[in-house]
């Protein structure tokens, strides 16, 4: 039976691009259908009836969703190129990191990106120290996985481009060289990566579509 | 030598403790139960677990895994002459994992926000998030159970334990909010699953009654009091 897949996304979605760099690390053919999340069309909506969200990846009809999930689906299903190591210690370690990203690193970074003052100088520490526990994972390799890119590269790798973004719009500068060589080192490296590289959202749309969010958050407030 | 290789630092009425517990007897691994009490949390603890300061923690051999999940995942991975835990078809592993996320990020902390709650209107937004998390895991039960007893198939599976480990405190939430959550006239095959599953050998002897439960409820409640 010829595979069909098909990827739900939006052009900005780090989630969504993390989908995007499993399946061309692995050189599956997919078809993309970009999504507007103001005007959800009914397919995503009905593929993804619970989180109404993107990325959904729909393999021969059967939709999965949760980023995370369909990067484990995607190493499951496809064995060439593998994104998680054999040994299930390290696996392990790899699942504890990707979901560190999801669960702590990322809404800490976000919630200095989205405050201003005192409520983001008080932020700013707890980013800091969820920063530096990812760095002393690279200790030792050029990327998370050792030589080659693998999960919590990928979980991690728009983050570690989009920081640029988000650091040009606050004017603050989270990922300094100084104290995150490693980091420094590692976004360096991940950015010569080919899938990585030729896949990245244009990086002025990208200022402009965080700018106003930032604005939005600041004039409104920032949701818990 | 199986026995003091295997560790698990946890207390006894969590569920996420309950989770790797479930697992390890499915296996029939043997091991060792190292309790952790309420109040200041252990060294052993916070050497083992810096990052999130909490349990399961799961030491296996020089191996130390955290999040009972990842720990579940990682006992099927090593103990792979047991019954399975995960499903073999990648699609219904995709689907186990999906639902038992949904647990853990949506649907089980409304349980503990209707025990904490105050104030009726509270009380009865949660409640309402619970019932309707219910009513979309029946589905799931549907779809992934194909006709058998459990979300596993025949057995106690990975979406069977991650979702099965909340049903204690569910039980005890009914109790101390005084209202019906798990109701057989809106969710019946989840109404017979959970009961399956409390009697099913490698969960009935660990999952705590609803008096350990209630107990838990005042300490924490005790606790937190301004």
């Amino acid at each position: 039976m010829a595979e069909e897949v098909k990827l739900f996304r939006t052009w900005s979605s780090p989630f969504a691009l993390r989908i995007v760099w499993a399946l061309k690390l692995k050189g599956i053919q997919y078809e993309t259908i970009f999504e507007d999340i103001s005007n959800k069309s009914p397919l995503l909506l009905q593929y993804n009836p619970v989180y109404k969200k993107v990325p959904v990846l729909v393999h021969n009809g059967k939709p999965v969703s949760e980023s995370l999930v369909i990067l484990e689906y995607i190493e499951d299903t496809w064995k060439q190129t593998p994104l998680l190591p054999e040994d299930p210690y390290e696996r392990a370690t790899a699942r504890f990191w990707a979901k560190f990203v999801d669960d702590k690193l990322m809404p800490s970074i976000w919630h200095v990106f989205v405050t201003q003052g005192k409520e983001q100088d008080e932020a700013i520490p707890l980013a800091i120290e969820n920063l530096n526990l990812i760095e002393e994972q690279l200790k030792g390799k050029k990327f998370f996985s050792g030589e080659t890119i693998g999960l919590v590269d990928i979980a991690f790798g728009w983050m570690g481009n989009l920081i640029s973004v988000l650091e040009m719009v606050t004017g603050l500068k989270l990922i300094d060289a100084e104290k995150f060589p490693l980091l420094q080192a590692w976004m360096q490296n991940l950015s010569d990566v080919q899938v990585i590289k030729e896949n990245w959202p244009p990086h002025d749309k990208l200022v402009s579509k965080f700018q106003a969010i930032r604005e939005t958050y600041l004039a409104t407030g920032a949701p818990k | 030598m199986e026995k003091s290789d295997v560790k698990i630092l946890g207390m006894r009425p969590s569920p996420f403790v309950n989770r790797v517990q479930y697992a390890l007897n499915l296996k029939s691994i043997d091991y060792e139960f190292l309790e952790e009490k309420f109040g200041p949390k252990s060294e052993l603890l916070l050497q083992s677990n810096p990052i999130h300061k909490k349990v399961p923690v799961f030491f296996h051999a020089d191996n130390t895994i955290c999040e009972s999940l990842i720990i579940v995942q990682y006992i099927d991975e090593v103990w792979t002459s047991g019954p399975s835990i995960l499903p073999s078809d990648p699609y219904d592993r995709a689907i186990a994992r999906f639902w038992a996320a949904y647990v853990d990020d949506k649907w089980y902390p409304s349980i503990k926000e209707i025990r904490i709650a105050e104030g009726e209107e509270e009380k009865s937004t949660h409640i309402g998030k619970v019932v309707e998390g219910l009513a979309l895991l029946e589905g799931a039960f549907i779809e992934c159970s194909k006709g058998k007893s459990f979300f596993g198939g025949d057995s106690i599976g990975y979406l069977d334990i991650a979702f099965g480990s909340c049903l204690g405190w569910l039980k005890a939430v009914e109790k101390i909010a005084n209202v019906k959550l798990l109701d057989e006239a809106k969710t019946p095959c989840l109404v017979g699953w959970a009961e399956r599953f409390c009697s099913h050998d490698a969960v009935k002897d660990v999952m705590p009654k609803t008096e350990t439960f209630l107990e838990v409820a005042k300490i924490l409640k005790a606790k937190y009091r301004p």
